[in-house]
């Protein structure tokens, strides 16, 4: 059997994720934590009588510190494995992706366990984010003036 | 010829350590299992050494062996083999630090029986070890980050074993082995290690056939090392495409450590996986007199597979005979 026979063979026997499934799971999730963020929102905005947008940011602060809290008494990665992609990908991510990183490295040292990998899962995030907002800038200057 | 005859070599006494996982799947009862996945240690790396520790202590302990052990050979999956190495420190052994990932086991014991065979030594110590925490982190992801996993993704088991071979009679008798050549199938998938084993499971099973001129039901069981559920699949569908043979007797120890309910993916893997299932299930069993165990590894590092490197893959085989 050639190799490429062997990787018909192993695809052929090998169960397939079921990914509408995945989607619609990870749809509905990341929807719930945007109604539990509205919600932060609207309770802030009603209780301090601040404006909407400065609410946003208070409530960024309040869901990152969520996704820390929860990572570091050990729930949150057991959820994202149940809830797919729906609790990566809000702000909820990035938070849990540094303070796992956080928590892994702390026996490593500050500078060559927690500084230096810190920033290991969520380092592309912020780099291709910084590089594409850089081209979309340009971008919109073009198209907008 | 890659295959080797032993005539006078046993096997005296096992100790195994368990994980919380692993005590609460399949086979309950191991030597010693662990309550929490520390030991009562700081860091995991210091208590997979624990681990290692407590394992060659209890069988020094047991067997009145002192300072009779010629050779402890080892290795487990850390990165080099620190786990091992950091154990070994504490005893005034000689010692032999192997890797081949999950046939770790398989290739100390073969060293070890060959030692014994030539009359060099008289008893030896092997050992492995694995920790699902350190492993994750040596190969996947930080710990508390959790990444959806594909269903084909196995799972380390956490545990220790640790096995003397002696030229004493005991009741099982390492009767053969066979040195695996490393297989590569331009398979790229580090979360689908039962598809990059089984080249290496199926070539060692084949020339040890060959080799010692034996049908595959020679043997009462065949036991591989932690292909998983679909690698055992994927094992009887190539070996019946590629070599004609239907396995029968076939038991896959990846399947036998977890319970299904405990969501474990594909099943076990790590060098302990096969050991464990061996000494606390196979081993127990009576109705199993000539057993082939065939220890997996996937040779891979994250390195490698970042690179989109294709994962080779080694398997050893070993020969063994209860004989009471």
């Amino acid at each position: 059997m050639n190799k490429d026979e062997y990787k018909k063979l192993v695809d052929r026997l090998t169960p397939k994720d079921n990914k509408s499934k995945n989607a619609i799971i990870a749809f509905l999730v990341g929807g719930l934590v945007g109604v539990f963020a509205e919600l932060i929102v609207v309770v802030i905005m009603e209780c301090f009588g601040i404006a909407r947008v400065e609410a946003y940011q208070w409530t960024c602060l309040l869901v990152i510190f969520f996704a820390c809290l929860l990572t570091a008494i050990g729930f949150f990665d057991n959820w994202v494995t149940k809830a797919k992609a729906g609790l990566i990908l809000p702000t909820t991510g990035f938070a849990h992706s540094v303070m796992s990183s956080a928590l892994d490295y702390k026996k490593d040292g500050f500078i060559t366990g927690i500084g230096a990998n810190f920033f290991k899962l969520a380092g592309s995030v912020i780099l291709y984010g910084i590089v594409s907002a850089f081209f979309f800038a340009i971008l919109g200057v073009i198209i907008y003036g | 010829m890659a295959s080797l005859k032993f005539n006078t070599v046993y096997i005296k006494d096992a100790f195994t350590i368990a994980g919380p996982l692993e005590s609460e799947g399949q086979i309950r009862k191991f030597d010693l299992c662990m309550d929490d996945y520390y030991y009562g240690e700081k860091t995991f790396i210091d208590t997979e050494i624990k681990m290692q520790r407590v394992v060659i202590d209890n069988l020094l302990y047991k067997n009145k062996l002192g300072k009779k052990i010629d050779v402890l050979i080892g290795g487990d999956l850390s990165n080099q083999l620190t786990i091992t190495n950091f154990a070994a420190k504490n005893f005034d052994i000689p010692f032999l630090g192997v890797y081949s990932a999950c046939a770790s086991f398989a290739e100390s014991m073969l060293i070890a029986s060959q030692f014994i065979e030539n009359n060099s030594i008289k008893y030896a110590i092997c050992i492995t070890s694995s920790h699902n925490l350190n492993a994750e982190r040596q190969f996947r992801f930080p710990i508390e980050y959790g990444a959806p996993r594909a269903r084909t993704t196995t799972f380390t088991a956490t545990g220790s074993v640790g096995a003397i071979l002696t030229s004493d009679k005991g009741s099982v008798r390492v009767e053969s082995a066979t040195i695996g050549r490393v297989q590569d199938y331009n398979q790229k998938d580090a979360s689908h290690m039962g598809a990059v084993m089984t080249p290496a499971a199926a070539s060692v099973l084949m020339e040890h056939l060959s080799d010692l001129k034996r049908n595959v039901d020679y043997y009462d069981l065949i036991l591989t090392g932690d292909l998983g559920e679909i690698g055992s699949n994927i094992l009887k569908e190539f070996l019946k495409v590629n070599y004609g043979l239907k396995l029968k007797n076939h038991m896959d120890a990846g399947c036998e450590i977890f319970l299904k309910s405990q969501e474990v993916y594909a099943g076990s893997s790590g060098p302990v996986t096969l050991p464990l299932v061996l000494f606390n299930k196979v081993l127990k069993n009576k109705k199993f007199k000539k057993i082939l165990i065939i220890a997996t590894g996937s040779l891979h590092s994250k390195d490698t597979t970042n690179q989109s490197k294709t994962i080779p893959s080694i398997a050893h085989a070993i020969s063994l005979e209860v004989l009471s």
